[in-house]
């Protein structure tokens, strides 16, 4: 361990001093990938690739351009002995700002399932539904759900390490490589360049752009873990980890593929069928589990004790939840399979597991609800604190309900109605929804030096149109999903169906109507929100200068 | 505006009667060295012996070659073929009977039980492979021209022979060579725009709607000329061309000026699928099940 933070002390020093040859570096490689993108450009197949490939020349090239300015330049000093906070702030802006435009394409497709009109002529093939769906669900748990992880993931690393992040720019490099990869995917996802699994829809060329980016932001966190000045490492850094690798792990072996050209999107998977169908579940259910549940519970084990002003409930708790929380969780993919070409042994397999997850799923919201044993009072004056605990009441709702679901007895009535779709909205706009809202409540005065938030009675607002829509949002798909599923499987005495697939479409049509209202209430939370942060950093009274512990430069 | 220092933030206070911490701190952030709580533990270890257990009862675990089987002996390929065998069973005596009885026996006074069954039995089948196109209440898609089977006005025939046969093999699709065939015209560069607007307005003043008379006129010899071989000359259509009645008031693809225009400008006709198994391929239906629906929509009301 020792030898290891010396080992890095000397690389920092090293690329001091190589700065200038670093420079050239970088300038060559961004001059290759101008030129390569050009290139490829021009022998492009397809029109999204095109368009890919342009946008990849301009970024390339004005970096290129920007580069070649500051080359020479003299180095500012890396200050050491402050928190390198401009990645947090950016990414929770873009936090903000994906939400919102994540939250306004779930309104426009839960409206367009409601009334199909709304897939109007003049935008079929780029704005329809089968295209806003895609663009929907990444841009929630990938865009908004992602920035919020690596705000969460940059801040809470360093404070609970008591050490700046490991590697200088690189974390502007994974921040904004992570940009770049969204409008990718987005783009993409307009113009029909998918590989087809969901949740993992970006072809080729962007997965490849993705694994870079992602394991920059693990050389980060593990480079600030080792860094630390802290004898333990904190049990939310221990999810973050976990979120971090997994994710690599997963999408690295989801996304095996062969390209068709190197000049176009398309690409065929390298395994297919059941297996295909099975790989595509274990990464989607662990998606899930990785990235919805760890990283958000790294979040919340930092940001609850914190807005509480409360200790951690149960060290012991914590340890043995979390282990096997990541040793359960990457089983349970097989319940999205059950009554399909998967063999039956598999489908009890994720069954079994999925069930056997539920109490280390709980363990996670015991230890935040527990927390506040002692500080429940402040629930009545701190709206922000109401919003984590509610977003952890949600998550062990949700947390409930999936092992619920996984039952093969179950799971035969609710697979693929609208219960499904409220269970992950119960969870994404439940829990992941609003302990991201509560994380930038506390965040935003901390990040810009503000005494406190604009206003709590607008976080108030946000709070009841927040919970208010998602009750909207669960409550009308558990009516629609469990009223479509018992029409499907409804026969009469001789074995003959009763309802055909539009008798269920129309009788859902008035809890569409609802669902798409309690969308309206989530996303005007949001605009709520985004304002009172505006106006929390132009408008806010200045901290007082508190006595720094280190004499400023 | 410079970054916040790294500095140790003010440690958690503890409240009297707080439990043990670990005497970790990370940014003041303390943990308490509370037990787990006993009722999550024990509900935990209780899954885990259900689950055990589950896995002994049901296939579950991956071996060399294959998996184990699971001591109930489940497998829900078996349930649900043991689910359809069942039901088969039960109907196996009224399917042989539709197959056997003449279409046009299976009426309410000779067959009462077995045209009970193929009412509801064809609604059902109805409901899986025709409402698609024809409406769950088999109303029709004016705007796609899905016709409408409730009315009597009938483009291949209404009797039930006819809904049989245009059933069993669909119409003017590629599957089934047997399926009905025709194809209307498009007029657009045969007539002139003079020409095309007469007959329009024609058309329109023999199924009594509005229309301007001196066009209309004009618009017979156009309609004598050109539609009549098929429409015939009194424009009352010929089931065995599927050429439609238009004067009856009932339109296919709608019956206003635009409408009409379009469709002699640039011809319409739809295509239905063939659906008996035994006629082609493509066809997805047993004879029973082709007998049932063509037995389901003659009784909607417009059978002949």
């Amino acid at each position: 361990m020792e030898q290891l933070r010396m080992a890095l002390t000397v690389l920092n020093r090293s690329t001091m001093k190589g700065r200038s040859m670093l420079d050239y570096v970088k300038l060559l490689i961004l001059g290759l990938v101008t030129l390569c993108a050009a290139i490829a450009a021009n022998y492009a197949r397809d029109v999204p690739y095109m368009v890919h490939m342009v946008l990849v020349m301009i970024t390339a090239g004005g970096l290129f351009l920007y580069q070649l300015r500051r080359t020479g330049e003299p180095v500012m000093p890396v200050p050491t002995h402050e928190y390198m906070d401009g990645p947090v702030k950016a990414a929770a802006i873009a936090t903000v700002f994906w939400g919102i435009t994540g939250f306004l394409v779930g309104v426009v497709i839960a409206f367009q399932l409601a009334y199909p009109q709304l897939n109007f002529d003049w935008s079929q093939g780029y704005l329809n539904f089968g295209r806003l769906r895609p663009l929907h669900t990444s841009a929630v748990i990938f865009a908004f759900g992602g920035n919020a992880l690596l705000a969460a993931s940059f801040y809470i690393v360093q404070r609970t390490s008591a050490a700046r992040l490991w590697g200088g720019n690189l974390t502007w490099f994974v921040f904004w490589g992570y940009q770049f990869f969204i409008v990718l995917a987005a783009t993409g996802y307009v113009m029909g360049a998918t590989q087809g699994l969901e949740y993992a829809e970006p072809e080729w060329y962007v997965d490849l752009w993705l694994t870079v980016v992602w394991v920059a932001f693990l050389a980060v966190f593990v480079g600030t873990l080792l860094n630390r000045k802290e004898p333990h490492i904190y049990v939310a850094n221990w999810f973050l980890l976990a979120f971090i690798v997994t994710v690599a792990m997963l999408h690295v072996v989801n996304n095996m593929s062969v390209p068709v050209s190197i000049f176009g999107s398309r690409s065929v998977q390298v395994m297919s069928g059941v297996q295909s169908a099975m790989t595509q579940w274990w990464y989607g259910h662990n998606a899930v589990g990785f990235f919805l549940t760890a990283g958000f519970l790294g979040m919340m084990y930092y940001f609850i004790p914190k807005q509480a002003e409360r200790p951690v409930y149960s060290y012991k708790l914590s340890i043995i939840h979390f282990w096997a929380l990541i040793f359960l969780y990457i089983w349970a993919g097989p319940h999205h399979l059950h009554y399909t070409a998967l063999p039956d042994w598999a489908s009890t397999l994720g069954m079994v597991f999925s069930i056997i997850l539920w109490m280390p799923s709980w363990g996670g919201m015991i230890n935040g609800l527990m927390t506040l044993s002692g500080a429940w009072d402040k629930l009545r004056t701190d709206p922000v604190l109401r919003m984590m605990v509610t977003s952890v009441a949600f998550y062990g709702m949700s947390t409930f309900e999936g092992p619920m679901m996984s039952i093969r007895a179950v799971n035969s009535l609710s697979h693929y109605t609208d219960w499904t779709i409220g269970h992950v909205h119960s969870g994404a706009l439940g829990w992941n929804g609003m302990i991201t809202f509560g994380m930038l409540y506390y965040l935003f005065p901390k990040l810009w030096n503000r005494q406190r938030l604009y206003s709590l009675r607008l976080v108030s607002w946000h709070y009841w149109l927040a919970t208010i829509g998602i009750v909207l949002y669960a409550s009308s798909m558990w009516v629609t999903g469990i009223m479509e599923g018992l029409m499907w499987r409804e026969v009469d005495a001789q074995g003959f169906l009763v309802n055909s697939f539009a008798d269920t479409v129309e009788a859902k049509f008035p809890m569409y109507v609802v669902r798409g209202l309690g969308g309206v209430m989530f996303l005007s939370g949001a605009l709520i929100m985004a304002y009172n942060l505006w106006m929390t950093v132009t408008r806010g009274p200045a901290k007082a200068e508190a006595p720094a512990m280190a004499p400023a430069e | 505006m410079t970054d916040q220092k790294i500095e140790t933030s003010n440690e958690q206070v503890l409240q009297e009667g707080d439990p043990n911490t670990t005497g970790h701190v990370w940014d003041g952030i303390k943990e308490f060295d509370n037990p787990m709580p006993r009722w999550w533990l024990w509900t935990f270890y209780a899954c885990i012996v259900w689950g055990i257990g589950y896995t002994i009862a049901y296939p579950a675990w991956p071996l060399i070659n294959g998996a184990t089987a699971g001591l109930l002996g489940y497998s829900t390929r078996a349930e649900v073929a043991a689910d359809i065998a069942e039901v088969d069973a039960a109907n196996a005596p009224i399917l042989a009977r539709m197959e056997e009885v003449a279409l046009g026996d299976i009426t309410p006074d000779a067959n009462p039980d077995l045209y009970a069954y193929a009412v509801q039995g064809g609604a059902a089948i109805f409901a899986s492979w025709c409402s698609q196109c024809h409406g769950s209440g088999a109303a029709g898609v004016q705007a796609s021209g899905y016709p409408n089977l409730l009315d009597d006005d009938w483009l291949w025939g209404g009797t039930i022979d006819d809904i049989h046969l245009t059933i069993s093999h669909g119409i003017r699709n590629e599957d089934d060579p047997n399926a009905h065939y025709s194809e209307m015209t498009a007029f657009d560069e045969i007539l002139t725009n003079d020409e095309i607007a007469s007959v329009v307005q024609y058309v329109r003043n023999m199924s009594g709607q509005e229309a301007e008379a001196t066009l209309a006129s004009a618009g017979e010899e156009v309609f004598l000329n050109n539609c009549a071989a098929c429409h015939t000359d009194q424009g009352t259509g010929d089931q065995f061309l599927g050429a439609p009645n238009l004067t009856d008031a009932i339109w296919l693809y709608g019956g206003s000026e635009e409408a009409i225009e379009y469709t002699v400008r640039y011809s319409r006709f739809g295509v239905m699928p063939p659906w008996s198994a035994d006629a082609s391929d493509a066809g997805r239906l047993s004879e029973a099940e082709v007998r049932a629906v063509a037995v389901y929509v003659h009784s909607l009301g417009g059978g002949e």
